[in-house]
C-alpha cells in the first residue's frame, strides 16, 4: 500500500500539482485575461490581477474537486477584480439599486435599432458600464457562459443573472443611443 | 402569453434559456406584436455588435510566463518545509525511541534519524549506479540467473522478480554497501529510467507499509516485508514509481520456513 505519509504525499505531489495546474488553470487564460482586462480596464492592472488569481487557483487546486475548471478559474479572477477595485478604485464599485433600477415591461421608445454600431463606440458604451453590468455581458456575449455558470462564477441566482442582463443590456442600448446622437 | 410576460422573458429566449414550450410562446406573440418583435430585433442586433464589436483581449506570452515562473516559485518554497519532513519523522523517530527506550532498556534500537542517513546513502549510491559502467554487476533479466548470482557474495538470498510483464524489466544486479553493510541491489529499468532496490535483511522486523518521499529531486520508497528491508530510489515519474512500488511489494513472497 502507498502509505500518504505527511512527507510522502507533499514531495510527490508537487511536480503532479504543477501539471494539474497547467492542465487546469492556463488552458483558460485567455478567458482569465479578457474578463480582468475589462473589469480593470486596463492592460498592466489586469495582468497584475490575472497573476494574483493563478497563484491563488494554485493554493486552491487542492479544493478543485473537477468539473468546469474555466469556471472555477473566472470566479477567482473575478474575486481577485473585486479585491483590487476596492482597494484601488473603490469608486467604481457604487452599488445601485436593484429594484429601482428595473426593467421596463413594455419596448423603450428610447431604443434604437442597431444596425451599425462603430467599434468604438461600443468599447466606449461598455467600459461605461457599471461594472456588474459589464461583467454579465463579457461572460455572457464574449464568453459564452449560461446563466448557470455565470451565477456561478459572480455569486448571483438565476433569476438575478437575467434580469442583470437585461438591465445590462437596456442600458447598453441607451448609452449607445446617446452616443451616436451625439456624432450625429 | 402578452407583451409583459414576453418582455420579462425575452432575454432568456435570447440567450437560448428556455424550454421549448416557451420558446414557441414567445416566437408565436413576437409573431403578432410589432412592439416586442422590435425589442427583439434590438437585442439581438446589440448581441451581434458585441459579438463582432467588442474586442477580445487575450493573454498576452509574458504573462503566461510570468505566471509559470510564480508558480514554480511558490511550489519550491512550498516544498521547502516538506523536505524538512524527512528531518521531522526523524525527530518523531527519536521521542518514540527515548520513550521505548525508557520504557525498556534491554532492547536495543537503531539510532535516530536512520531513515534520513538511509535515503541520503540510498540516494547516493543510485547516483553512483548511473555513471558509466557502475549500473549491474551481473546483466539478466532472468530472475534465475540473478538471484544465484548473489549466492556467496551476501549471507542472505534478497528476492529477485523480473517485472517485465508490468513494464519494469529487469535489467540485473549488483552488490552494493548501505548502512554498513553489503546489500543486494536491484535494477530495473522504464524507457530511459532506471530504479534499484536495494535488499537487506532485517531479521525481527514487523512488515511496514510504504513510506515515501523525495531528495534532491529523486522519488524514494522504503518498506519492509518478511524480514527484509528495501529500499527503492528512482528519477521516474511519481506515478509510474507508484505503480513500480505497489508490484514489488505485492510480490515479495515470504521466505520459506526452515
Amino acid at each position: 500500500m502507498w502509505a500518504a505519509t505527511a512527507f510522502g504525499k507533499g514531495n510527490l505531489s508537487e511536480h503532479s500539482e504543477r501539471d494539474r495546474f497547467e492542465q487546469t488553470v492556463l488552458p483558460h487564460l485567455d478567458a482569465a485575461y479578457n474578463l480582468a482586462r475589462w473589469l480593470t480596464r486596463d492592460d498592466q492592472d489586469a495582468e497584475d490581477v490575472v497573476q494574483e488569481a493563478c497563484l491563488r487557483a494554485f493554493r486552491f487546486l487542492g479544493g478543485f474537486r473537477g468539473g468546469d475548471s474555466r469556471a472555477w478559474l473566472l470566479t477567482i479572477v473575478r474575486h481577485t477584480c473585486y479585491t483590487w477595485l476596492q482597494k484601488n478604485r473603490e469608486h467604481e464599485l457604487v452599488s445601485f439599486d436593484e429594484e429601482l433600477d428595473g426593467i421596463e415591461s413594455v419596448a423603450n421608445p428610447e431604443e434604437v435599432l442597431l444596425d451599425s454600431v462603430d467599434q468604438q463606440s461600443l468599447r466606449k458604451a461598455l467600459e461605461e458600464l457599471p461594472v456588474e453590468f459589464r461583467e454579465v455581458i463579457i461572460l455572457r456575449e464574449l464568453e459564452g457562459l449560461s446563466y448557470k455558470e455565470i451565477g456561478v462564477v459572480a455569486g448571483l441566482s438565476l433569476g438575478t443573472v437575467m434580469s442583470r442582463l437585461a438591465r445590462a443590456r437596456k442600458r447598453l442600448q441607451q448609452s449607445l443611443a446617446r452616443l451616436a446622437v451625439k456624432e450625429a | 402569453m402578452n407583451c409583459q410576460e414576453t418582455q420579462n422573458l425575452i432575454h432568456a429566449y435570447l440567450d437560448g434559456e428556455l424550454d421549448l414550450v416557451k420558446s414557441l410562446e414567445i416566437e408565436q406573440h413576437l409573431q403578432g406584436c410589432q412592439a416586442c418583435s422590435q425589442t427583439h430585433k434590438n437585442h439581438q442586433a446589440l448581441r451581434v455588435a458585441i459579438r463582432e464589436g467588442a474586442p477580445y483581449f487575450k493573454s498576452p506570452a509574458r504573462l503566461r510566463k510570468r505566471i509559470q515562473a510564480s508558480v514554480n516559485q511558490t511550489s519550491q518554497a512550498r516544498t521547502m518545509p516538506r523536505a524538512m519532513s524527512w528531518r521531522w519523522v526523524g525527530v518523531m523517530a527519536s521521542l518514540a525511541l527515548i520513550v521505548i527506550l525508557t520504557w525498556n532498556l534491554a532492547r536495543g534500537l537503531s539510532a535516530p534519524s536512520t531513515s534520513d542517513l538511509l535515503a541520503q546513502q540510498v540516494v547516493a549510491s543510485h547516483v553512483r549506479s548511473l555513471m558509466p559502467n557502475h549500473l549491474v554487476d551481473v546483466v539478466s533479466s532472468d530472475e534465475h540467473t540473478v538471484k544465484p548470482w548473489f549466492d556467496g557474495k551476501l549471507d542472505f538470498s534478497p528476492p529477485v522478480q523480473d517485472l517485465a510483464s508490468a513494464g519494469f524489466p529487469l535489467v540485473g544486479g549488483r552488490l552494493d554497501y548501505v548502512d554498513n553493510r553489503p546489500v543486494a541491489a536491484l535494477v530495473y529499468q522504464h524507457s530511459p529510467h532506471f530504479i534499484n532496490v536495494f535488499i537487506w535483511p532485517s531479521p525481527g522486523s514487523p512488515n511496514t507499509n510504504v513510506v515515501a518521499g523525495m531528495r534532491q529531486g529523486y522519488y524514494l520508497a522504503h518498506w519492509t516485508s518478511a524480514g527484509m528491508t528495501f529500499w527503492a530510489v528512482t528519477d521516474l515519474n511519481q506515478s509510474e514509481f507508484q505503480q513500480f512500488v505497489r508490484l514489488a511489494q505485492s510480490q515479495v513472497t515470504p521466505p520459506p520456513s526452515p
